[in-house]
């Protein structure tokens, strides 16, 4: 019984390389055969090229007919295969439909320009996201931690101020870009301050809520400890606030680029991702601004990423960490 | 699979800040009433306090004497660094209430460009439509994700991918590029509210369509019910208190995204062409009172859930 169920786990994997490879080949075919003008063979080879990529994620995504090696990567594969996919279905419709670059550049043409663009796209990285963003990011979040504690050992505060930073969250604060450039000019300085305030509120929110999420026994138990408020919160709160604080330290990291990128829209010096993407697309250079995007992108998911793995590390003991 | 659950609570925690004016009412009714107030108060005295030290550098204070009399004059500056609290209601009053709707053209009645609530229309329709199309999508993505196990695999990380990226910043794009094949007004603004709104709604309806406990599907099996029958009837209503929580967020974020929309072409109306316009001609108080009209917008949108939601739990049989 077993032997056949290997058997057939082993007919499925050397299927599923099969079609994976079919895909593979068809679709690096079609994107050499792209600019020889080869009108119906281009279109067969894409076609074939997404139906066996296609059919490849819908036998990768089921595990249990695969053997342990392969199905231990389909959490990988199959979206690193669709994603690719995706890719490749959008060069091939820009080159085939010819698409006008001012519509839709194709990846091929934002990939040239990130390239040939190199020093510029640095440049604007470092105005935007070192200079504005992460600065803005780590003083809001910090001050919206401090309030939390001034909440947790007020508890006046904390009811008067929770209600109201509740409130806040959910109004549309970037809209105070405006104002905050005309207060601290142009460069960077105004753009953290947007900063600032977009990510104060959802850390104050969350720190309140991770700093009463310590159990009443553990707390009892430091309180039969003679432990005082500062060793109280060290030892136990503190710990225990940590998801809750990396929660909105992820928020902020995608309010954080978010902001600095949309207040540079309201005026900035030559400089900045979002000064690059609103003259860009003044001139209707399209492939530029996608290049920008993709720096964009790149920052913010890399952002994200360090920030997860510094939470499991921090709070390996959660049970969303634990197998 | 750490990766998942870890990463959209993330989004899913916007959802703690989501029901603002509920959250706000209710913590007025437990005796919040009076903390609230009092920080309101605080925060509007430290405003008008602020307003002297803001605007020192301004010539009409140059010659004033006396703090009495400073304060007098900065708080009522024409073109103030920072406005007093009264100068925005004013304005507000002025240009919402205080200025005819309609205007008489030469084709009939339109509304008008002078009118506050003009602008506030022009962007809550584009939220509006916006967050239609979003809702939908994510509730059609949250489908296809319960269903399709390849789909579930596929899409997921890249839903949640999408998020880490800057979105806003694809705006100007999306403006731009349907602007050359002779799309403007109200359409690219919708789309961009309703990328930034089918986010919510799909991780929480998926989230929504798998709360049914392996007891109620295992019963629904027993009846031999056909997929189109669970979903209808078990899925779909267990999934309703999680579409609220989402349309909370959704609501919210989909007029920031139609606001956004406004900014990088210089739309021509709109509370983000008013944002914009009022940060070239310095008009400060212009600007804070369309920041005003946005927050008065966002706490209705909300309200207009909140409401739509007890209707609908209350029609199903939830008890309060």
């Amino acid at each position: 019984m077993s032997d056949t169920a290997a058997a057939s786990t082993g007919r499925n994997a050397t299927r599923l390389l099969a079609v994976l490879a079919l895909g593979g080949a068809a679709a690096i075919a079609a994107l050499l055969l792209a600019h020889h003008g080869a009108g119906s063979l281009f279109a067969l080879l894409v076609v074939v090229a997404w139906a066996a990529l296609w059919y490849a994620n819908l036998l990768w995504s089921r595990r249990r007919s695969l053997p342990p090696a392969l199905a231990r990567h389909a959490d990988k594969g199959v979206p690193l295969v669709f994603g690719l996919t995706l890719v490749f279905l959008w060069e091939a419709a820009c080159v085939g439909f010819n698409v006008p670059s001012v519509l839709l550049p194709a990846p091929s043409l934002i990939v040239q320009r990130l390239l040939s663009s190199l020093p510029q796209m640095g440049a604007d990285f470092v105005q935007t996201f070192v200079r504005a963003a992460l600065p803005g990011w780590l003083i809001g979040s910090l001050a919206g931690f401090l309030a939390a504690l001034a909440c947790d050992r007020y508890d006046f505060l904390r009811r008067g101020l929770i209600p109201i930073g509740n409130f806040v969250s959910a109004l549309p604060i970037i809209g105070i870009a405006p104002i905050l450039v005309m207060w601290f000019g142009f460069d960077w300085q105004s753009k953290a301050a947007v900063v600032v305030v977009m990510t104060f509120f959802p850390m104050l929110v969350n720190a309140v809520a991770g700093l009463a999420a310590a159990g009443t026994i553990e707390r009892d138990l430091m309180h039969s400890y003679g432990a005082s408020w500062l060793q109280t919160l060290l030892a136990l709160r503190l710990p225990a606030a940590m998801p809750f604080l990396f929660n909105a330290l992820k928020i902020n990291a995608s309010l954080a680029l978010i902001g600095a990128i949309v207040a540079e829209f309201f005026g900035t010096p030559t400089l900045g991702m979002g000064f690059r993407i609103s003259t860009e697309v003044g001139r209707m250079s399209l492939d530029m601004v996608w290049a920008t995007i993709v720096v964009a992108a790149v920052a913010g998911s890399a952002f994200f990423g360090v920030l997860v793995l510094i939470e499991r590390k921090v709070t390996f003991w959660h049970p969303s960490n634990r197998q | 699979m750490p990766a998942i659950p870890t990463t959209t609570s993330a989004p899913l925690a916007i959802t703690g800040a989501a029901p603002p004016l509920t959250r706000l009412l209710s913590g007025v009714r437990r005796g919040a009433l009076i903390p609230v107030a009092t920080m309101t108060m605080v925060i509007i005295a430290v405003w008008y306090l602020a307003c002297l030290p803001m605007n020192r550098d301004l010539p009409q204070l140059a010659n004033v004497v006396g703090l009495a009399d400073r304060y007098e004059v900065a708080w009522g500056l024409e073109r103030p660094v920072l406005p007093a609290p009264h100068q925005i209601v004013a304005e507000l009053y002025a240009s919402t209430l205080g200025t005819a709707l309609f205007r008489e053209t030469a084709d009939g009645f339109v509304l008008n460009p002078r009118n506050l609530l003009t602008h506030a229309w022009v962007t809550v329709s584009a939220t509006l439509a916006g967050f239609a199309i979003g809702v939908m999508l994510g509730i059609v993505l949250a489908i296809a994700i319960t269903e399709v196990e390849a789909l579930r695999i596929s899409l997921m990380p890249w839903i949640v991918a999408s998020q880490t990226v800057p979105i806003l910043a694809v705006a100007p794009i999306i403006i731009v590029a349907l602007g050359s094949i002779g799309i403007v007004g109200l359409l690219p603004k919708a789309i961009i509210s309703a990328y930034l709104s089918f986010f919510p709604v799909a991780i929480g309806m998926v989230k929504g369509f798998g709360s049914p406990e392996a007891m109620l599907l295992d019963l629904m099996r027993t009846y031999n019910a056909s997929k189109a029958q669970i979903f209808l009837k078990l899925r779909w209503p267990a999934s309703i208190p999680l579409l609220f929580a989402s349309l909370k967020v959704s609501i919210s974020i989909s007029l920031v995204g139609a606001i956004v929309g406004e900014l990088p072409t210089g739309a021509q109306a709109g509370i983000g062409a008013r944002l914009l316009s009022g940060s070239y001609y310095g008009q400060t108080v212009q600007i804070w009172s369309a920041l005003a009209i946005a927050a008065i917008l966002a706490s209705l949108l909300i309200a207009a859930v909140v409401l739509a939601e007890r209707l609908t739990l209350n029609a199903m049989g939830a008890r309060p």
